[in-house]
C-alpha cells in the first residue's frame, strides 16, 4: 500500500499539472477535450455557421432583397411589436412576483412557485392551444367575442397572449433566487429611516437587482422574438397581417426559397448571439461587483481564495 | 474552506453571499415581522396575473375534456397514429437526453477543469438553443442532414439518413436539450472539494475510482436534473423538429404536431385530448424535476437555480 501511494507520488511529481493527485493522464485530457468540442461544433457551431453560409449563399444582393421586401418588414414589425407589449408586461409581473415571494413570509409560496414555472413545462402548441380553446370561434369566449366584432384569434391579440404565455415566467424566475440571497436589510433600514415604500423600491432594490433584471429581460425577449410553436397555433399565418419573424422564415422555406428563408433566419441568428453576449457580460459584471464586495465581506473573500 | 457557503449557487448576477447568511435566518423563520410595505399589492397583482394567463387557460384544456366522453377521449389518445407520435415524442426525447447526458457531462467537465483554447467561447455558446429561435434551429439541421447538405452528404452514401426520418427527431431534440446537463452540472462540479479528491488520491484509489466513488456522487443529482430538464424539454419541443422529421404519418410524427393537425381540422376534442395526455406527463416530470432538485440542495448546497428551465444560471466562481 505504502509502496503505491509513493510510487504514485513518485510518477505524479514530473507532472506538470497543476493539481498531481487530481489530475488526469494527458491522454484521458485531450480526448475528453476533443470529444466534448467534437460533439459541441458538430450540434452548435456548424448549425450556427451554416445558417450564416445559406443566408449569403446567392449573394448580399439576395440577401438584402429578402429583408426589405414588405412581408418580411411586416413580420419584423410584428415581431418587435409583440415583444414590446409582452416583454414590459412580464417584467411588471417579474418584479411583482419576486418582491411578494423574496420579501414576505406566506404560506403557499412554494406551490406558487412552481405555478410560475409551469408555462416553461407545457409544449409550446399547447399553449397556443389553451387560447384557442378560450377564444377561438367555438371557444368560451368565441361567440361573444364575435357579437362584439373582436377579433383575438388569428390576430394581432392572440400571438400577443401566447408569447406573453410562452415567456411569462423568465423575469420571475430570474428575479426570485436573487432577492432572496440579497434578503431586505437594507430596504429596512431604508423605510425605518423614513423613505417611502416607491423611494425604497427605486432607490435600493432596483439598483441591487439591476444586472439580473436585464438578464431576465434579455432572455425573455428572446423568446419572445423567437417563439414559434404556439404564435403558429394562433396566428393563422395571414402574410402581411399575422405573421412574426419565425412563421415568415417557416413560409418561405415551404416555398422553397431558401436563400430568404435564411435571411430572416440571419437576423433572429443575430438577436440570439446578442443576447448570448450581453448574457456573458452581465456576468462579468456581477462577478466583479461581487468581488468588489468581497472586500466587506470576510466570507466572500474566504471563498474567493478557496476557488 | 466553509463547506456551505459557495458562490456558485446564487443566480446570475450574484450577490454577495454573506447577506445571503446574514438574512437567512429571516427567511426560514416563519410570520417574521417586516415593515416593508407592499405585499397585498404585489402578491395581489401576481395572483391576478396568473390566474388571468396562466390558470384560466390551462384550466380550459381540462375542462374541454369534460365535454367528452370517456369512451371518445380513449379512442382519440389510443389511435395508432397517436400512439405512434407518443412513442416517437418519448423515445426520441430519451435517446436525446441520454446524448446529452453523456456528452454534456463531457463539456461541463473540460469546463469546469481544462485549460484550452477557446474555451471561453464555448462556455459562451452553450447556451445558443436557448437563445435561437426553434424554427432557426429547425432549418438549419434540416439543411446540414438533408441528403446535400454539408453533414448529410457524408452519412447518405453510409445509408444514414437523418434528415426527414426520426433520426433527425433525435438530433433536434438533442441540440434543443444540450445546454440544461451542462448547465446543471457546471456550477456543481466546481464546488466539489479538490481536497476530498486528493485524500482518495493518496489513500491510493486511481482516477477512475476517484471519479466513481467520490465525484460522481456528488454530481449525480445534478446530473440526474440536467437528464429530466432536457427530456422534460424535448417532450414538448415543436418548432425545430417539424422541419427535419418529414412529419410521415406512423413514422415520424411527434405528439405536438398531432395536436397542431387536429386543430387545423378543426377537431378542438381531440386535439385537447392528445394535449391533456401530453400536460399530465409534464406535469408528472415537473414534481420529479422538484424532487430531484430538493434532492441535489441537501446532497450540496448549490444548484438553487437549476429549475430556470430555459435560464439556468450561470453564475461561475473565478
Amino acid at each position: 500500500m505504502a509502496g503505491a501511494v509513493s510510487g504514485r507520488l513518485g510518477r505524479q511529481g514530473t507532472a506538470h499539472h497543476k493539481f498531481d493527485a487530481t489530475g488526469e493522464a494527458p491522454w484521458v485530457r485531450y480526448t475528453l477535450i476533443t470529444v466534448a468540442v467534437l460533439f459541441l461544433t458538430l450540434f452548435l457551431f456548424v448549425p450556427l455557421a451554416s445558417v450564416f453560409y445559406e443566408a449569403l449563399r446567392k449573394g448580399v444582393q439576395t440577401y438584402w432583397e429578402a429583408l426589405v421586401e414588405p412581408d418580411a418588414w411586416s413580420a419584423i414589425q410584428l415581431t418587435l411589436t409583440v415583444a414590446a407589449i409582452a416583454v414590459p408586461l412580464n417584467l411588471v409581473f417579474g418584479v411583482a412576483a419576486a418582491w411578494a415571494i423574496a420579501k414576505f413570509e406566506f404560506p403557499g409560496k412554494n406551490l406558487l412557485i412552481t405555478l410560475i414555472d409551469l408555462p416553461f413545462s407545457v409544449s409550446p402548441v399547447i399553449s397556443g392551444l389553451v387560447y384557442v380553446l378560450l377564444f377561438g370561434a367555438q371557444g368560451w369566449f368565441g361567440p361573444w367575442l364575435e357579437t362584439h366584432d373582436i377579433k383575438i384569434m388569428f390576430a394581432v391579440p392572440g400571438i400577443v397572449l401566447a408569447t406573453i404565455f410562452v415567456t411569462f415566467p423568465f423575469v420571475a424566475r430570474e428575479l426570485i433566487p436573487l432577492m432572496q440571497a440579497q434578503g431586505s436589510e437594507e430596504e429596512e433600514a431604508a423605510i425605518v429611516l423614513g423613505a417611502s415604500g416607491w423611494q425604497t423600491f427605486w432607490h435600493i432594490t432596483l439598483p441591487n437587482i439591476r444586472w439580473g433584471l436585464l438578464y431576465g429581460v434579455i432572455l425573455c425577449n428572446a423568446r419572445a422574438m423567437g417563439e414559434f410553436g404556439a404564435v403558429s397555433v394562433v396566428s393563422g399565418h395571414i402574410r402581411g397581417l399575422t405573421n412574426t419573424m419565425p412563421l415568415h422564415v417557416e413560409i418561405l422555406y415551404n416555398e422553397y426559397n431558401f436563400a430568404a428563408a435564411f435571411a430572416v433566419a440571419s437576423l433572429l441568428t443575430l438577436l440570439a448571439l446578442v443576447t448570448l453576449g450581453i448574457k456573458t457580460l452581465v456576468e462579468l459584471r456581477a462577478r466583479k461587483e461581487n468581488e468588489d464586495a468581497a472586500g466587506e465581506a470576510p466570507l466572500a473573500a474566504l471563498q474567493g481564495q478557496a476557488s | 474552506m466553509p463547506p456551505s457557503i459557495s458562490l456558485a449557487d446564487t443566480p446570475p448576477p450574484a450577490a454577495p453571499e454573506s447577506r445571503a447568511t446574514r438574512s437567512a435566518p429571516g427567511r426560514n423563520g416563519r410570520q417574521r415581522f417586516t415593515v416593508l410595505p407592499g405585499f397585498g399589492l404585489s402578491l395581489g397583482f401576481t395572483i391576478f396575473y396568473l390566474t388571468l394567463i396562466v390558470l384560466i387557460p390551462l384550466s380550459a384544456v381540462f375542462l374541454k375534456t369534460f365535454t367528452m366522453t370517456w369512451d371518445g377521449f380513449w379512442t382519440t389518445v389510443t389511435a395508432p397514429r397517436v400512439v405512434a407520435s407518443y412513442q416517437l415524442s418519448f423515445g426520441a426525447s430519451l435517446i436525446a437526453a441520454i446524448i446529452n447526458t453523456v456528452f454534456g457531462l463531457a463539456v461541463a467537465w473540460v469546463l469546469v477543469r481544462y485549460r484550452f483554447p477557446g474555451k471561453r467561447l464555448i462556455d459562451a455558446l452553450v447556451d445558443l438553443p436557448f437563445a435561437l429561435p426553434t424554427a432557426v434551429a429547425g432549418i438549419a439541421l434540416t439543411a446540414l442532414f438533408a441528403g446535400n447538405g454539408w453533414i448529410g452528404c457524408y452519412l447518405e452514401p453510409l445509408g444514414i439518413k437523418v434528415a426527414f426520418s426520426p433520426l433527425g427527431v433525435v438530433v433536434a431534440l438533442t441540440f434543443i436539450g444540450l445546454p440544461f446537463v451542462v448547465r446543471t452540472v457546471q456550477p456543481v462540479l466546481e464546488d466539489v472539494e479538490q481536497e476530498l479528491e486528493e485524500a482518495a488520491a493518496s489513500l491510493g484509489a486511481t482516477r477512475l475510482q476517484t471519479f466513481g466513488r467520490v465525484i460522481l456522487p456528488a454530481i449525480l443529482p445534478a446530473l440526474l436534473t440536467g437528464f429530466a430538464l432536457s427530456f422534460a424539454r424535448a417532450t414538448g419541443e415543436y418548432g425545430s423538429v417539424v422541419f427535419i422529421s418529414g412529419n410521415m404519418p406512423m413514422v415520424s410524427e411527434i405528439a405536438p404536431l398531432m395536436i397542431y393537425s387536429k386543430l387545423e381540422q378543426y377537431d378542438y376534442a381531440g386535439a385537447t385530448a392528445v394535449a391533456v395526455v401530453m400536460l399530465v406527463i409534464s406535469f408528472a416530470l415537473l414534481l420529479l424535476i422538484n424532487l430531484l432538485q430538493a434532492w441535489t440542495r441537501r446532497h450540496q448546497s448549490g444548484a438553487r437555480d437549476a429549475l430556470a428551465l430555459e435560464a439556468p444560471a450561470t453564475s461561475k466562481e473565478h
